[in-house]
């Protein structure tokens, strides 16, 4: 234990980035933290690192490679409906993937939705951490029962006719939507098509971006 | 347990609301948050269902009131003392004033890093052959576990159809308990929308779960 944390008071620890003083839950995540250390059980060199690769290395831009090459290569297409996982394993550029990754194709007739109602499960390594509102009460509880109405609070609507389908990640099984290739884009390169791939395409909340649109 | 995580299909809590250009944290202490759940999750302090379970057991006006990761750190805190790895006076004090209980793997250190960022296999060899298989017609049991499970209420009781066949895995409702892996066969199964929510259902819509098969039986 360093000198200054002789005193345990220290509430009132100055803090560079913050105009306030610190929550309450700031406090206890502090405290805590400082007893995984001193137990021994955590270095928090190693914590600052996990963030750090979260940050860095994980996000929707792997998922973007993927559904790109699928678009343009039949072959890989094939591979990763049958399983997601392998496929994605034989990109070399994309982050390590866990086991069990399923991907669902969005067609003509089907449009896939991935929730997780009973907590937050969410395909990390293809994705990123997931935002706010996929783990928030509005989401998971209505996804199931009308998910045409949450897909008009994206501002998204499909026609009347069109399948959906909603995959609740009730499992250690992770979905992640391949939407459907943006006409327009005939010729285009891996590269130039990956930056059409959105977040929300992938989940199932939005489509990919428009060639040509105003981003 | 019927909790209030289990929220498919409840009414009342309004608009989904993106936030435009979200960060991926919004205050420093949820990364470190994070950051504590793998760590310990990686040295074996627990495994990943046992800390879904201390995330629905805050009471509920507790879960619907916290932020995500206030949810989190609220488990991670309740489960650490339950488990013995903090105590109460540990937490009271803001140190650690007792001394520590060995962890499976180890203390978590920056060679572990790597590994956190790739998930768990999940997978196992089956101790026995399917039940069922793609195509076939089953009712998800109508079942209500008083601990950990992940056949959400919604489904209970109703029928629906094996698309897939996902192989063996480890078992949440006991793994969640630490009463063992207890590998169970994996399938998606497809509802109809009218199945589970009746004749206004939009019939375009259909809803499928990840049912280990302890919650089935054949209809």
């Amino acid at each position: 234990m360093s000198d200054h944390d002789h005193d345990h008071h220290d509430h009132h620890h100055h803090h560079d980035h913050d105009h306030s003083e610190l929550s309450e839950t700031e406090l206890r995540v502090r405290a805590l933290e400082t007893i995984l250390t001193e137990k021994g059980y955590v270095d928090p060199a190693a914590l600052d690192a996990i963030i750090q690769a979260y940050e860095t290395k994980i996000g929707p831009h792997n998922g973007a490679q993927v559904v790109a090459k699928a678009w343009t290569d039949p072959a890989f297409k094939q591979a990763l409906l049958d399983d997601a996982t392998a496929a994605v394993s034989t990109l070399g550029h994309v982050s390590r993937v866990g086991d069990h990754l399923v991907a669902v194709e969005n067609t003509p007739q089907r449009h896939n939705m991935v929730v997780c109602t009973l907590c937050s499960c969410y395909p990390w390594e293809m994705l990123g951490l997931p935002p706010v509102w996929y783990k928030a009460a509005a989401y998971r509880s209505r996804a199931v029962k009308d998910p045409r109405g949450v897909l008009a609070d994206f501002g998204v609507s499909l026609p009347k006719q069109i399948e959906i389908r909603v995959w609740d990640s009730t499992a250690e099984t992770r979905f992640l939507v391949l939407p459907m290739r943006p006409d327009g884009t005939e010729g285009w390169s891996e590269q130039q098509l990956a930056e059409l791939v959105t977040r929300d395409s992938m989940i199932g909340t939005g489509f990919p971006k428009t060639p040509g649109a105003p981003s | 347990m019927n909790g209030v995580h289990d929220m498919g299909g409840m009414d009342g809590f309004g608009k989904v609301e993106p936030e435009p250009n979200e960060p991926m944290f919004h205050t420093d202490w949820e990364a470190r948050v994070l950051a504590m759940v793998r760590a310990m999750g990686a040295a074996g302090a627990f495994n990943i269902d046992t800390s879904r379970y201390y995330r629905e057991m805050l009471p509920p006006h507790v879960y619907l009131a916290s932020s995500y990761y206030k949810k989190w750190f609220l488990g991670l805190e309740d489960l650490l003392i339950d488990k013995g790895f903090v105590s109460a006076e540990d937490v009271a004090a803001g140190h650690a004033v007792q001394p520590p209980k060995p962890l499976k793997r180890g203390k978590f250190a920056l060679d572990d890093v790597e590994r956190v960022m790739v998930r768990g296999k999940f997978g196992r060899a089956a101790p026995a052959g399917p039940k069922f298989k793609p195509g076939d017609r089953v009712r998800a049991k109508n079942i209500h576990p008083a601990t950990h499970t992940r056949l959400p209420r919604y489904v209970r009781g109703h029928i629906g159809v094996i698309e897939r066949d996902h192989g063996c895995h480890v078992f949440p409702d006991t793994a969640a308990m630490e009463a063992g892996e207890n590998p169970q066969w994996l399938y998606t199964v497809v509802f109809e929308g009218a199945e589970l929510w009746g004749a206004d259902a939009d019939p375009t819509v259909k809803i499928s779960i990840d049912a280990f098969e302890p919650y089935l039986e054949p209809a």
